[in-house]
């Protein structure tokens, strides 16, 4: 099954997929952004405000995600050391830190007119800025020892270490008591929020799934054409 | 009715700018990693170029580098 992961096998489809990825993507954030901004109703409560959530909450989803995906990785990584895994890793951090930063920033744009205060050390805030940064150490670990034997295996430790936070940041609001209410959307529960919401809300949270794939898909070629340049030094 | 979409009940400034930054964000990533994506492209050729006929050979025999070459402007030289 690995041989799946081979990166030729993986470059036939990362390096055509970027164009169709980018005209679905224009697509549905066109169709997500008029839902988001026009056509969804205010919300009792927080009036216009709730239109904050359709940027808000799928950045926060899509930063949690990642994040996840590459401590899984970095597991793998770490026990077969399979140099696909170590690519495909490295090339989802860039477009998750992004997001982690879109979810704080819109989440203490939102906080102002909600709860009035721009920043609060709320539990689940804070588990997100930790989050922020254990994506910046993770990169940043990428850049220091790039090329080096050791560099899959420290960046692979933080990314683990990094993923004894995620749990705390999906449970922070059930455990603590927080400013954030607690979740309205659940699998495995009846979600609480109105179908007029629900879709804007699906349909940018598409849109940001499909621009984080493009991001990923850009970056990995990049890191596969760089080790290749370094692979035509040596011959 | 565009004046109730920009001023949102007085709540446009935050959704306005929450969305805005979003969108800056997106274009300032994208055009980051395309930048880096077109110089290791730019690199590539250009030690592609430099390579001795045989060794170009053994290059295209590969099937990441024919990937890569398939991909890039010098395939087209």
């Amino acid at each position: 099954m690995l041989k799946n992961f081979e990166p030729n096998k993986i470059f036939s489809i990362t390096s055509k997929a970027p164009k169709y990825v980018l005209f679905v993507f224009i697509i549905v954030i066109s169709i997500g952004l008029i839902e988001a901004l026009i056509i969804s109703p205010e919300d009792y409560i927080q009036s216009h405000s709730v239109r904050i959530m359709y940027v808000h909450v799928p950045s926060a989803w899509i930063a949690l995600g990642t994040f996840s995906v590459i401590a899984i990785l970095s597991f793998v990584i770490l026990i077969l050391k399979n140099k696909s895994f170590i690519l495909i890793a490295k090339s989802l951090a860039p477009s998750g830190l992004v997001f982690n930063i879109i979810a704080l920033v819109t989440g203490s744009i939102w906080g102002k007119p909600t709860w009035g205060t721009w920043w609060a050390w709320d539990a689940r805030i804070t588990s997100m800025l930790i989050l922020a940064l254990f994506y910046v150490i993770y990169i940043l670990a990428w850049r220091i020892y790039d090329g080096r034997e050791k560099a899959h295996r420290i960046t692979s430790l933080i990314a683990i270490l990094g993923a004894i936070n995620v749990p705390i940041i999906k449970y922070s609001v059930d455990w603590w008591s927080t400013l954030h209410q607690p979740a309205s959307i659940s699998i495995f529960t009846k979600t609480s929020i109105h179908h007029s919401m629900m879709l804007p809300l699906a349909l940018m949270t598409a849109a940001f799934a499909l621009f984080s794939l493009l991001i990923f898909l850009m970056k990995y070629n990049t890191e596969l054409i760089k080790i290749k340049n370094k692979g035509l030094d040596r011959l | 009715m565009i004046n109730d979409i920009i001023s949102m009940n007085g709540y446009g400034i935050y959704v306005w700018s929450a969305f805005a930054f979003t969108l800056i964000s997106f274009t300032a990533l994208y055009t980051v990693i395309k930048i880096q994506l077109v110089k290791e492209k730019i690199k590539f050729d250009a030690k592609y170029l430099t390579l001795t006929s045989e060794k170009k050979q053994a290059v295209r025999a590969q099937e990441t580098y024919k990937g890569i070459l398939a991909s890039n402007s010098v395939s087209k030289i």
